[in-house]
């Protein structure tokens, strides 16, 4: 069994940023897996999805699933990632006082998706774009 | 050892003197099993546990489908704040009771926590794992 899906992200979109994850955390919760998974996935998408609302001109996600493993792959056009190691750090925001009006801002995404995932792989390219690569293993005996 | 765990929404209505905004079916049932208070949606992303109540001072619609995310099981808004229109919408159409509070956010919390329910950290496992909490519903 595999299956792949595809869906598009707009950047800027705030009036229905996040509604890519719901319909995500919907399918999987449809799937069946344990609620920790679910949750954990849904968790990590929506952090994805905010940044690339907020932070790029337009993106995508594709979610992937096979045998014991959920992907998610989120794709921007977008500024990039300058030092990503920085980004990472707990605390670290360039949110604008937009944002934080709407409770973002907190420099806590991406270390939440790291929490959340089994694995995460950032790549970024400076002027271009971000790539963002999760994966969630879904047996409840993968060690989590 | 056998207390029952959390609190049930009409309580919760009752120690803060809520007005009910959205009420799915069976809304006053619905056991809460931890609270939260925050305003940064990240950081109740972090912190908070599946099957809690949160309070905020937001009123945004992104308050709501965080709440929908983290399995939070209702939002209440402090200090009378009203929701946006589309807070409200997406509460209906994701069936999440929406509650709001005159109270501000520290004495809407002390109310709780003196009336019995716990903080996120004061009860048992969670986190990004907390979906034990989520079980019988
Ligand atoms: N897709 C992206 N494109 C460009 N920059 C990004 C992207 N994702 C994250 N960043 C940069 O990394 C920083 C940290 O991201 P992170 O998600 O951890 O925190 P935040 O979005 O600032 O706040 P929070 O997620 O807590 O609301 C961002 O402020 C931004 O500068
Ligand atoms: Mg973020």
């Amino acid at each position: 069994m595999s299956f792949t899906r595809e869906f598009e992200i707009v950047g800027g979109d705030f009036a229905s940023a996040g509604r890519v994850s719901t319909e995500i955390k919907a399918m999987l919760r449809g799937i069946g897996y344990p609620p920790d998974v679910i949750r954990r996935t849904a968790i990590a998408s929506y952090e994805a999805e905010m940044n690339t609302v907020m932070y790029a001109r337009r993106g995508s996600v594709r979610l992937g699933l096979e045998p014991g493993v959920i992907h998610l792959v989120f794709a921007d056009e977008g500024p990039g990632i300058p030092d990503i190691g920085l980004a990472m750090q707990e605390g670290f925001s360039t949110a604008t006082d937009e944002m934080r009006e709407r409770g973002f801002g907190a420099g806590m995404g991406l270390p939440n998706i790291q929490r959340n995932a089994d694995r995460l792989e950032i790549t970024s390219e400076v002027g271009r774009g971000t790539r963002l690569d999760i994966t969630v293993l879904t047996d409840e005996e993968a060690g989590r | 050892m056998t207390d029952p765990v959390g609190m049930s929404l009409a309580k919760v209505r009752e120690v803060l003197g809520c007005e009910v905004l959205v009420a799915p079916p069976g809304w006053e049932s619905v056991r809460v099993e931890a609270g939260c208070g925050a305003d940064l949606m990240s950081d109740v992303l972090a912190f908070i546990k599946g099957g809690s109540l949160l309070l905020t001072g937001l009123t945004n619609a992104q308050t709501v489908r965080t709440a929908e995310v983290a399995d939070v099981r209702a939002v209440i808004c402090v200090r009378s704040k009203r929701p946006d229109a589309s807070a409200v919408s997406l509460a209906q159409e994701l069936g999440l009771p929406l509650l709001a509070t005159p109270l501000p956010m520290f004495e809407a919390c002390g109310r709780l926590h003196e009336a019995g329910l716990r903080g996120c950290t004061e009860v048992p496992a969670g986190g990004a794992r907390g979906n034990e909490l989520h079980q019988g519903v």
